[in-house]
């Protein structure tokens, strides 16, 4: 045989083709995750982007999203215009307008709310990079009507944290991926914080350290775990605490880390008065402790003292003790015990007693010693770094439950009583993280017409009286945020905001205002009925109810349709951008670090940075810091501009890097003019390392604390001490109590005296205690929605390449709890919650807890939206759980709903969802159900679709062209 | 009929971990954007905002579930992240079978390759490979498969730790090695030897070069601790904590 027929030689390969004519450094925008990127171009278009090997977030690597960045670029479903609504909202009848037409309609709209009554506008963003400018604008427009997708998403995590030990899990902190042994994760979705974790088990798998992973379904990381433990959701806070049940028993717990870095030996008073509950302190407000050689109250924060942790004491008559006690007598209970939770968890006890020594083991039999000599805060020198080697991490699956407060803040007590946080091969804070407990910003509240806020519209609550409430205790804000509904809301509550200004409770508004949160679809709880809230009109007046909607965005999402006048985004890789200090940076717990987008394309379109539209909104409307005194202004570069010379106090902006008019100062210093170009040089980041001796015990780290405070990351060099007790909440009980200057409302009051318990307490899900108690049996299953690690919630339908991936989504179910109902795989199934039903297709599986179904979220599109053809499989068998979760709880003997949130912190209880699966009718169309009209597309959607897409085939070599 | 080249000394190919392959698709879609400008490409996609959505791809990862123990147990089922491509065999039937010597394989370094300008559409490489790897284009009427990156893997304009396949470099869980399978010494080859490394479907006969890792095992160390044991007294169970603890 010859090598061919026609024994011509082999083709010849060009194996060294230029990549490109032009890279740049950015950061990646298809998810949250912020990655660094190179984006290679070939005559102006996008030909490759790649994980950019240098940057401290993915260092080279890149995921399934940001490998199809291409496809998002040049999405058909861009929006290329400003665009009027023309016809009724939901019909997608639009006019092209001029962006000068645009601004100038919405600040006629705008400027009077401002003059006479500025809450009047809500101002919600979703999942917004760039809260520290969005928040800053609505404080200057002096609205407290603001909050981004946080309080949908994980607030539960960040107030749990920040209310414990002055840090959180999800971005802004990491485990120890380099020294830990045993690696704990409870209820993570697999699209968040993606690359990080993939790239430390990783790291764990090559030294051999043990990952269990606590997940009712076993996918992505739990499928490569060494052990999967399918806990029925909600249950987290009881498997948790029966773990500490068992550690305290064999007292397996670092006394030693809890004396010197926690409030474990704080005493606290006993007795029903107004002080019970809280921290004695001496008359400088320090809090004591019992000390054993004195026998005596002493400060506890002194060195050289021996404070008990056990026992009853009394000052002055008064009980005392300390609250490690009474945390320990709480988990010592019986009811703790492993064969009563276990039942509970859906878990076998001996399998928590197992875990408990498994942790036991690791934390206390194998140590990690770092050589590194530090100096605490209280000036002792210590040779050498010795850490727990147990990390944990915890999201959504604990976030979105409305126990997921307290149940993250019995995980952050667990790592606390096995001395791990932030020592070698434990959880490890992020700067600017930890901060004092909790961070020392306030909300603040309306002032009136033509007033700017006090401050910044969302902060930490300290004390009943910095709530928002009214003379008579009512809300403040449209959300019910800080209110006595949902007194922590440190991140808003979005997902009422629609229901709230539909049903004009606590007051009516005027213009929603919305940025890149997909409210009228897959980002809010009963998605149908709030279409019906979008479109409802005063049978008087014919007006709509919400009178009047800004949206942003990029892509011809679901919500595009039901706004009266749209601002069109750019794409991320047409924009600036900064990945802030000030907001959520890329941090990494050896370093500080941010970053910047900056257009590495021109838009093709006549579309504008939103950042830049809010500026330039600001400036029309006169608002203050946006707006010169001759009235001109400030920043008439945009958001560059901003980016470089907005201060948000002296010498602190957005950007920390190469700061100061010489480019030399980080952290604080004047603007530099030419400090956009230093981050392009640098590769699109900025990143500072810790000194060796402050990256671990960070809250009580002298060489850390005189660093962050230098950066300006800390206010002062002060230590942190964490609280296994919080003195905090029990300030919210007394109050729920009548015992303080602050009265609770009546209808409040059993409410914020339960919840509010200084020590982390489990209950069932309020859905689930709700129809239990009404309807026993009647919705046995859990149903809770994964993300497919290649998609970000909705915005990956529009794209070619991952729509082949998924572009229809099944309910998953245990094999047998579908034989139990005679259901087999590929059935049509309807599914049935307290609130609504929907029909889908059922798929089988075994490896899913028998009480739990789940499916991908956000894969059902509306027919129409995002320039997809009608009869893509995204809308005929794409389904959404949305339409099965109310935002209110179930009624309640005619008194007032709650939302179904947390009742700590108004976080979305997405999660406690319940519901009954049957078989549908098989003489059923196979279409999922409930279906809708399709959306027109107007007609500045980028489109047309191509037919077929030969992308790529423009960079192949031409005729003629060198090799 | 298209001869191959005797047996190659170097053979390039992928080392791949099904113990830490998340399933994420970094290397499908990173794969998908670098050679749809690359080599073979344009990886072209028909219908892709329609119904009937489908392309040409490179690689695929499968994610499945299989269960050893009983249906329906939670605890025994695993679910697995299989990804997929050309293995660049050493007795490739799909270049043998091929009429116009579009197929070949490289004697330098093993790697399987389709002249895109001989390819006649035949379809008879894909009747004949039997892991599924070869991708019809219906829009350029050419059969296309994964290049192993062959306009990397020797491109003197990228850095020299780049020039290496696009799935590799990009997967997040570090799951895809590459390297020389023919040097034992090589650290793809200690890898496989360390990891007991597998050839898919040997007993086919083909010689793939790829070779997977099978995952670790599951479930509690046989050797860990199984429970605690109580420090102190059921009346006084805090009784371990009868010391002073010097702060």
């Amino acid at each position: 045989m010859a090598p061919n027929p026609s024994g011509a030689p082999e083709a010849r390969v060009e194996t060294s083709r230029p990549v490109g004519d032009r890279v740049e450094h950015t950061t990646c925008y298809m998810c949250a995750c912020r990655c660094g990127i190179r984006v290679h171009l070939k005559d102006g278009r996008v030909r490759y982007i790649q994980g950019n090997p240098d940057h401290p977030v993915n260092k080279g690597v890149l995921c399934g999203k940001g490998s199809a960045g291409i496809m998002q670029h040049y999405s058909p479903a861009r929006l290329s215009r400003p665009l009027r609504r023309v016809g009724p909202r939901g019909s997608g009848e639009f006019e092209e307008i001029s962006w000068d037409e645009a601004l100038e309609t919405a600040t006629g709209w705008l400027r009077p709310l401002r003059e006479s009554d500025p809450r009047k506008l809500a101002f919600f963003t979703g999942r917004d990079q760039s809260q520290a400018l969005t928040g800053w604008w609505a404080s200057q427009f002096g609205t407290p009507n603001y909050a981004a997708h946080g309080g949908f998403c994980s607030v539960n995590m960040a107030a749990a944290g920040l209310y414990s030990i002055g840090g959180s899990f999800w971005e802004f902190g990491e485990p120890d991926w380099h020294h830990t042994r045993y690696f704990l994760m409870f209820g993570v979705a697999e699209d968040h914080d993606s690359n990080p974790i993939k790239m430390g088990i990783d790291q764990l798998k090559k030294r051999g350290a043990r990952f269990v992973s606590v997940n009712p379904a076993k996918t992505g990381y739990s499928a490569v775990a060494d052990e999967w433990i399918g806990i029925r959701p909600g249950t987290d806070g009881r498997f948790v605490m029966s773990l500490i049940h068992e550690l305290l028993k064999a007292g397996k717990v670092d006394v030693d880390y809890l004396v010197r870095y926690t409030n474990a030996h704080h005493l606290v008073w006993q007795g029903g008065d107004a002080e019970d509950g809280l921290i004695a302190r001496d008359a400088e407000g320090r809090p004591l402790a019992w000390d054993a050689g004195k026998n005596a109250p002493v400060p506890a924060d002194a060195v050289g003292i021996t404070p008990l942790l056990k026992g009853r004491f009394e000052i002055k008559g008064r009980p005392v003790v300390p609250a490690f006690q009474l945390m320990a007598e709480r988990y010592l209970d019986p009811e703790h015990a492993p064969e009563v939770a276990g039942p509970v968890c859906g878990l076998r006890p001996q399998v928590i007693r197992r875990i408990a020594a498994e942790l036991a083991e690791a934390a206390f039999e194998h140590p990690v010693t770092l050589p590194v000599a530090w100096t605490d805060a209280a000036g002792r020198r210590h040779q050498g770094m010795v850490g727990r080697p147990v990390a944990m991490h915890a999201m959504r699956g604990i976030s979105s439950h409305s126990n997921g407060f307290h149940t993250c803040r019995a995980i952050h007590l667990l790592q606390m009583l096995l001395g791990s946080v932030d020592t070698p091969g434990g959880f490890r804070y992020k700067p600017p993280f930890p901060k004092p407990i909790p961070p020392p910003v306030k909300p603040t509240g309306a002032k009136g017409p033509g007033q700017p806020l006090g401050g910044p519209p969302l902060g930490f609550v300290t004390d009943p009286a910095d709530l928002l409430v009214d003379d008579d205790g009512n809300p403040q804000r449209l959300d019910k945020a800080y209110s006595w509904e949902h007194p922590l809301a440190s991140h808003g509550l979005m997902h009422m905001v629609i229901h709230n200004a539909w049903a004009g409770d606590p007051y009516p508004i005027d213009t929603l205002f919305l940025f890149m949160a997909n409210m009228g679809w897959n980002s809010s709880m009963n998605s149908a009925g709030v279409i019906d809230m979008l479109t409802d009109t005063d049978p008087e007046t014919g007006a709509y109810r919400i009178p009047r909607i800004i949206y942003s965005d990029a892509y011809y999402s679901e919500m595009v349709a039901y706004a009266d006048l749209i601002l069109p985004d750019t794409t991320y890789l047409e924009r600036h951008d900064c990945i802030s200090l000030l907001d959520r940076p890329i941090c990494d717990a050896e370093a500080a670090a941010d970053a910047i987008r900056h257009p590495v394309v021109a838009p093709d379109r006549d579309v504008r940075n939103f950042q830049g539209v809010l500026l330039d909104l600001g400036a029309r409307l006169g608002l203050p810091g946006m707006t010169n005194p001759d009235g001109s202004p400030t920043y008439p570069g945009g958001y560059a501009d901003y980016l470089v010379n907005h201060q948000r106090s002296p010498g602190i902006g957005p950007l920390a890097g190469w700061r100061g008019a010489d480019g030399q100062s980080h952290g604080k210093g004047d603007p530099n003019p030419d400090q956009l170009e230093a981050y392009k040089a640098n590769g699109g980041f900025w990143r500072l390392e810790i000194p060796e001796d402050g990256r671990y015990f960070k809250f009580a780290n002298q060489s850390y604390l005189d660093w962050a405070a230098e950066l300006g990351l800390l206010g002062k060099a002060a230590p942190i001490t964490l609280e296994i007790y919080s003195e905090i909440l029990q300030k919210f009980r007394n109050a729920a109590r009548g015992l303080g200057s602050v009265e609770v409302p009546e209808a409040h009051r059993a409410r914020v005296e339960t919840y509010f318990d200084p020590l982390p307490i489990w209950y069932p899900p309020f859905e689930e205690a709700a129809l239990e108690a009404s309807q026993p049996g009647r919705f046995p299953l859990h149903a809770l929605t994964q993300r497919p690690m290649h998609m970000y919630h909705s915005w990956g339908s529009q794209n070619a390449w991952l729509r082949q991936i998924t572009n229809h989504n099944r309910l998953y179910i245990n094999r047998a709890t579908a034989a139990a109902r005679g259901i087999a795989d590929d059935d049509w199934v309807w599914v049935e919650s307290h609130h609504g039903r929907i029909k889908c297709q059922v798929r089988l599986i075994d490896g899913v807890n028998p009480e739990t179904v789940w499916t991908w979220n956000a894969i059902g599109k509306r027919a129409g939206a995002w320039n997809l053809k009608p009869d893509a499989p995204e809308a005929t068998k794409g389904f959404l759980l949305n339409h099965l979760i109310s935002e209110l709880l179930p009624p309640r003997d005619g008194a007032p709903r709650y939302a179904n949130s947390d009742p700590v912190t108004g976080q979305a209880a997405w999660f406690d969802l319940k519901v009954e699966v049957s078989k549908a009718d098989p003489a059923e169309a196979p279409l999922t159900e409930p279906r809708f009209p399709p959306l027109a597309v107007p007609p500045s959607v980028t489109g047309p679709r191509p037919e077929v897409s030969r992308f790529g085939a423009e960079f192949q070599p031409q005729e003629g062209e060198a090799p | 009929m298209t001869t191959l080249p005797p047996p190659t000394p170097r053979r390039l190919g992928l080392v791949i971990d099904l113990d830490t392959c998340v399933g994420c698709q970094g290397c499908v879609t990173n794969c998908k954007e670098w050679n749809t400008g690359g080599h073979m490409g344009p990886l072209t996609d028909l219908d892709p905002y329609g119904p009937k959505v489908d392309g040409v791809w490179f690689n695929r990862v499968h994610s499945f579930e299989i269960n050893p123990g009983a249906e329906g147990d939670p605890e025994t089922a695993r679910t697995v992240h299989f990804p997929r491509s050309c293995l660049h065999c050493a007795q490739p039937d799909c270049v043998t079978v091929c009429p116009t010597g579009a197929s070949y394989k490289r004697a330098e370094d093993g790697i399987v390759l389709i002249d895109q300008e001989r390819c006649i559409g035949c379809k008879l490489c894909s009747w004949a490979c039997p892991y599924g790897a070869r991708e019809y284009d219906p829009d350029a009427g050419t059969m296309k498969k994964c290049t192993l990156c062959v306009d990397r893997i020797y491109n003197e304009t990228l850095p020299e730790a780049e020039r290496q396949p696009a799935c590799v470099l990009t997967c997040p869980s570090r799951a895809r090695h590459f390297g020389d399978l023919g040097d034992p010494d090589s650290a793809v080859s200690r890898l496989v030897a360390e990891r007991g490394g597998q050839a898919l479907l040997a007993e086919l006969g083909y010689g793939p070069v790829n070779v997977y890792l099978p995952p670790r095992r599951k479930g509690p160390p046989p050797d860990g601790p199984r429970e605690l044991t109580p420090a102190g007294p059921a009346d006084d169970p805090l009784a371990w904590l009868d010391r002073p603890v010097p702060r």
